[in-house]
């Protein structure tokens, strides 16, 4: 059996389309899990999208905490014999998993960004060094953990007509020494930087919050484009809110254009753009690292270059 | 407040580069560093054993490479450092379990902090691991804490733009987020200091109780190309670059 888990439900389809693959060659069933709150319409979507079985857990084991939610899920394991436990890669599913393979005594991956059978043994793929490899591993030990992070694999169309059981259990569980006392909006979701299909891009070279005007006006001559911005910007002086932040720990984007201005190019920022189609740099030094993650760069004060830029721009598009 | 820290001495991830003739990335020659990530988690742990006392630990496993990344932490302000080697080659499970058994050798540790995830593989696991190993609870990806008596409360960046505020009872396990502090720089005369500071190294069979096995094994690391045009364009005029570029992009058909 191949046991799904994520708290976000796009997640969990996600999932669901590569538990059905795996669980092909297995030859067991795609079981999906709610946790914590009882909804019947989502646990018939789940359905709908490819999972065989739903369990819904009783609400009253309560709001996500990785150490209760870890025993719930060791307890479902067991209960349906899975091999393959599959977790959605947000901050949750990332501080869950570890610590059900550990209730498993087993190894897990996180953030795979393939999955697969190679000599009866399962194969998963992830990220390293900031994204200049790919670590390939396989589990010597089972069952197997592994996370998934969001939009990796798409969900399978909805079918409506598909069919499948839909069990509620009730697990035991202790309750921890920790105790959530609120959850608070950080700033007003306003953009959606991993959409995108153009990104322009804001770094340390400008001088102030203001000034992020230029990019904006550039943004606006391409389309309507989305503005990103690097760690400091976001992290640090704060003038974005970090909805905006690409990079390693921020988003991770791939735009068919994106436009790093005054951006040095670390490699932990390079983590989160090196899947764009196009590149353009525009700093005024000429050694930064930057300029090697880009197609097209120029050389300049990005005060001098954006205006003129703009204007080329509008003037190639008539 | 008895507080250990988990690290790991790791290659500087920006300098690797890629064998072009066996496609592996090159480790070999590359200086190597404690991250930030974790220097924040050490700086952590100094403020609060300003405030409460007590003792730190900085624990990591497999061989360091440059003791000097462990002399700085206790130049820092750390007060002890352990250095466990693993049996072989370790995966996460035998990095937890070391860990974990370490902390219980030290005995009454009352926080563990973490960073989020070491920088070269960004997994994230050894902290939980540790956390449900040690059967106590977890903060993770914390961007604030305030340690006080009884208990300790943190704020978590859970993603969505989401900040959530817990609070834990002791003892308890902390992974941080580089926007939790700016770590110090240690003086000179704290880095003086700090060469008679006790480095202790451990062999993994004088504290464990028990066998550890690997549950992983890492079969391949292959190296992504990044293939990119790197055209630079320097006119004498930068209206001639700004119209190349512009020409460039409506050419890729990006200007639609």
């Amino acid at each position: 059996m191949v046991l799904i888990y994520s708290d976000d439900i796009d997640i969990t389809k996600e999932l669901i389309a590569k538990g059905k693959e795996l669980a092909d060659e297995t030859g067991g069933k795609v079981i999906s899990t709610i946790i914590g709150e009882v909804d019947e319409e989502a646990a018939n979507e789940l359905i709908y999208h490819g999972s065989d079985e739903v369990i819904v857990v009783d609400a009253e084991t309560g709001e996500f905490k990785a150490d209760k939610y870890a025993q719930v899920l060791n307890q479902l394991v067991e209960k349906t014999d899975s091999e393959i436990i599959l977790i959605g890669s947000n901050k949750n599913g990332k501080e869950l998993a570890p610590r059900l393979a550990v209730k498993l005594e087993t190894g897990c991956v996180t953030d795979c960004t393939d999955l697969y059978f190679e000599d009866d043994a399962l194969t998963a793929e992830r990220i390293a060094y900031s994204g200049k490899a790919i670590a390939v591993q396989t589990f010597t030990s089972k069952p197997y953990v592994a996370t998934i992070p969001p939009k990796n694999f798409d969900p399978l169309p909805k079918d409506e007509s598909r069919q499948g059981e839909i069990t509620r259990e009730k697990v035991e569980v202790t309750e921890t020494g920790l105790r959530i006392i609120d959850i608070q909006e950080k700033e007003i979701k306003g953009v959606n930087v991993e959409d995108a299909e153009i990104i322009v891009s804001c770094g340390r070279g400008f001088d102030n919050k203001e000034d992020i005007e230029l990019a904006e006006e550039l943004a606006g001559s391409l389309r309507g484009a989305t503005i990103g911005c690097s760690r400091p910007v976001a992290a640090d002086l704060k003038w974005l809110p970090e909805d905006h932040w690409i990079g390693l720990s921020g988003h991770k984007v791939k735009p068919n254009l994106y436009v790093a201005i005054g951006i040095s190019g670390q490699i932990q920022h390079i983590a989160g753009m090196r899947d764009s189609e196009t590149v353009v740099a525009i700093n005024e030094n000429e050694d930064a690292p930057i300029f090697e993650s880009a197609d097209y760069g120029i050389v300049g004060d990005l005060y001098e270059v954006l205006p003129k830029l703009i204007d080329a721009i509008n003037e190639e598009k008539g | 407040m008895n507080i250990a820290v988990c690290v790991k001495d790791v290659v500087d991830v920006s300098e690797i580069k890629i064998d072009e003739k066996t496609n592996e990335p090159i480790l070999e020659g590359i200086s190597r560093e404690v991250s930030d990530i974790e220097k924040s988690a050490v700086e952590e742990a100094i403020k609060i054993k300003e405030e409460y006392g007590g003792k730190i630990t900085v624990l990591t496993v497999g061989s360091v490479e440059n003791m000097e990344n462990i002399k700085e932490l206790l130049a820092m302000g750390a007060d002890e450092a352990v250095i466990i080697s693993p049996p072989e080659e370790p995966d996460y499970t035998v990095v937890s379990e070391l860990l974990a058994g370490a902390i219980d050798e030290i005995g009454d540790i009352d926080i563990v902090l973490c960073g989020e995830a070491s920088i070269d593989l960004f997994s994230g696991q050894v902290g939980p691991r540790v956390a449900e190993l040690l059967d106590i609870p977890q903060i993770t990806y914390a961007e604030g804490l305030e340690a006080e008596e009884e208990k300790i409360v943190g704020e978590r960046d859970v993603g969505g733009n989401k900040v959530m505020t817990v609070e834990s009872s002791y003892p308890v396990l902390v992974t941080v987020t580089k926007e939790i502090n700016d770590p110090r720089l240690p003086s000179l005369q704290e880095i003086l200091g700090a060469a008679n500071k006790p480095i202790n190294e451990w062999e993994s069979d004088e504290f464990m109780d028990h066998e550890i096995k690997p549950t992983m094994e890492t079969k391949d690391i292959r190296g992504v190309s990044m293939e990119r045009k790197n055209i630079i364009f320097d006119e004498d005029e930068l209206e001639d670059s700004v119209k190349k570029l512009a020409e460039n992009l409506a050419k890729e058909g990006l200007l639609e």
